[in-house]
């Protein structure tokens, strides 16, 4: 077999592909903090529970109902989507014209909330999701093996992203999202709701967040803690890309996930560290990030 | 009260006021030493000793938070550096006092905390919270993976040894003196710091670093130092605390630990003196309450809902609070 230093190449494949879907779920939960942040202007402390949510309702909907993955995928994101509308409407709303970092403050109080809640009802071993029967196996590509759940994850997230590009950036409610970035009082004189605006934009982040959380079912343990170790690196995945563009927030993410699947073959004691250290040298050589304009 | 003619009738109103309330500080603070002194004979000495490393640490990121509106959510990594390197050096070296064993913890909190600082001074807001909380998470993985921490299991039996070579601080009476001594040094320091014209230079910052920045102060620099400073003293609790309990443990350098001194701090009241010292021993209290009764599964739940009830109804905190309504009522 033919081998790349040292290391086998399906071996090196192998890590790639692992990467590039870590790097989905990164540029997934990245994007959601960052629609958020457009409107809300904060940080989104309670992402990662609501990731963790997506899972565990997927879980808990299969077990007790007998929610097949497909509904799950849709409906998951729809439940979690509105508990953050609540959230949003009967918490945050209350802080809104307060300094950001209380409702920082707020949404990590949130999250500590949910994940103790759930450890207590599940403890933190972990539940089993089984993966839909359509997508077990795989196709051989030639130089490596391919499971079909790992490329309908690629896709899935890709179609995601893409499809909250294309809402943001081409349609009539995008363009009020944007105004309402830009200047929500004077939308608001417009005529345009913008508390409603605010509620569905934070509804709408969780719910990406939580749509990462359905896919990451059948592959990642789901456990309560799952949320909160995946969110520090998704901070430290934003802090390199910038929260500029939603394209920027896409790209840092795979590209993150490809550079800690790399780690992982060659040298890995530094694979969960190596994207903070790619923080640091960001921080000391592109401040601003990769594809940020703010400071 | 008469009410005042002209400027120097103003002006001595004014400093007869500043008097008054300096007494009234004089007072307070010479009651808070003296049931400090008198607390071991009540209380269980550890106990007691706990509560004051958490609010040294809590008002170590006060300083920060309160007084400068930085909002670290690392410093977790420099209580648990400071614990780390004195636990490492005093369980090694025997017969090292344990005063030099503290000094080299908080030397190392410091320079790590000028590592932080450089770096997460680049980005301000909430980038700067993210940073923080990265760059903490970063030092989290090197103390898992590094052998001399002990990584998971931790590092345990630390000696505590003897101060100066003379005072044995296995004897807790010992220790809590030694402990409370060092607190007041801080807090004394922090007080200074904090109505010093560099203090007042970090106030400014607070409240408009555009305007601070128009003045032609390197603002860039005077945080840093706050940063630093902070981070030291962060270094010397964690340092007393691996030497008090022992003990020195992974859930320091937890992003739980940084958590938690901002809850500390904001229940407290952050940009108060006193208050982190309040918010630290409410929120020590409360955890150890609750971890006897039949609550002792809904430790974080319970902290989390304090979070949120304190952000939403009472954000000055509780010594805030007071102070508001001391004014009001009898200003």
């Amino acid at each position: 077999m033919s081998m790349i230093f040292g290391v086998p190449l399906a071996v090196l494949f192998g890590q790639l592909l692992i990467g590039i879907i870590n790097g989905a779920f990164y540029a997934l939960l990245s994007l959601g903090l960052a629609v958020i942040f457009g409107l809300l202007k904060i940080i989104n402390f309670a992402h990662g529970a609501m990731y963790m949510l997506g899972a565990m309702v997927t879980v808990l909907m299969f077990d007790a109902l007998g929610v097949n993955y497909w509904v799950a995928l849709f409906l998951a994101p729809l439940l979690v989507g509105t508990f953050g509308v609540l959230i949003e409407y009967f918490l945050l709303r209350r802080i809104a014209g307060q300094d950001h970092i209380y409702s920082l403050l707020l949404t990590f109080g949130v999250a500590l909330i949910i994940q103790g809640v759930l450890i207590n009802w599940f403890g933190v071993s972990g539940l089993r999701y089984t993966m839909p029967d359509m997508f077990k196996g795989g196709v051989n590509l030639g130089f490596m093996f391919m499971p079909y759940y790992r490329a309908w994850v690629i896709v899935a997230a890709l179609l995601v992203c893409f499809g909250t590009w294309f809402v943001i950036e081409k349609t009539k409610l995008g363009s009020y999202l944007r105004a309402g970035t830009e200047d929500s009082e004077l939308m608001q004189g417009f005529g345009i709701n913008v508390p409603l605006l605010i509620s569905l934009t934070y509804g709408f982040g969780v719910a990406l967040a939580a749509f990462a959380g359905v896919l990451a079912a059948p592959i990642y343990s789901v456990t309560p803690v799952m949320g909160s170790s995946t969110l520090i690196v998704v901070f430290a995945v934003v802090v390199i890309g910038g929260m500029g563009s939603i394209g920027g927030a896409i790209i840092t993410g795979i590209l993150m996930g490809v550079i800690e699947g790399l780690t992982k073959t060659f040298y890995p004691p530094a694979s969960s560290a190596v994207i903070f250290l790619v923080m640091v040298l960001v921080l000391m050589f592109r401040p601003s990030g990769l594809f940020g304009k703010e400071a | 009260m008469n009410q005042p003619q002209n400027t120097a009738d103003i002006h001595k109103v004014i400093v007869e006021q500043q008097a008054a309330q300096d007494r009234k500080k004089l007072i307070l603070n010479g009651v808070l030493l003296l049931f400090l002194l008198a607390a071991p004979f009540v209380f269980y000495p550890v106990f007691l000793m706990k509560i004051l490393c958490f609010a040294l640490f809590a008002v170590a990121f006060n300083l920060l938070f309160g007084f400068t509106g930085l909002l670290s959510f690392g410093h977790a990594a420099f209580l648990a550096s400071g614990g780390y390197t004195t636990g490492y050096l005093l369980s090694n070296f025997s017969g090292l006092p344990t005063e030099l064993g503290i000094l080299a913890g908080t030397l190392a909190a410091t320079i790590l905390g000028l590592g932080f600082a450089l770096l997460s001074i680049r980005r301000q807001g909430i980038y700067f919270a993210m940073v923080t909380l990265a760059l903490a998470q970063l030092v989290f993985f090197f103390f898992v993976q590094s052998e001399f921490t002990g990584g998971e299991d931790g590092m345990h039996g630390i000696p505590r040894g003897q101060l100066f070579g003379l005072i044995n601080l296995e004897d807790n009476m010992n220790m809590y003196y030694f402990v409370l001594a060092v607190f007041i040094a801080c807090y004394v320091l922090v007080q200074r710091i904090v109505s010093s014209p560099y203090g007042q230079v970090l106030k400014a910052i607070k409240q408009n670093e555009p305007r601070a920045v128009s003045l032609g102060y390197n603002v860039d620099r005077y945080k840093v130092l706050a940063f630093v400073i902070s981070a030291a003293l962060a270094g010397v609790a964690g340092s007393m605390k691996s030497v008090v309990f022992q003990l020195a443990s992974l859930n320091d350098a937890h992003w739980h630990m940084s958590g938690e001194v901002i809850l500390m701090t904001l229940v407290g009241g952050m940009g108060t003196l006193l208050g982190p010292v309040v918010g630290a021993t409410f929120v020590v209290n409360i955890e150890y309450h609750l971890s006897q009764g039949p609550l002792r599964d809904w430790v974080d739940p319970i902290l989390g809902g304090v979070f949120v009830i304190t952000v939403l109804a009472f954000r000055s905190g509780i010594v805030g609070e007071i102070q508001k309504f001391v004014r009001k009522n009898m200003g």
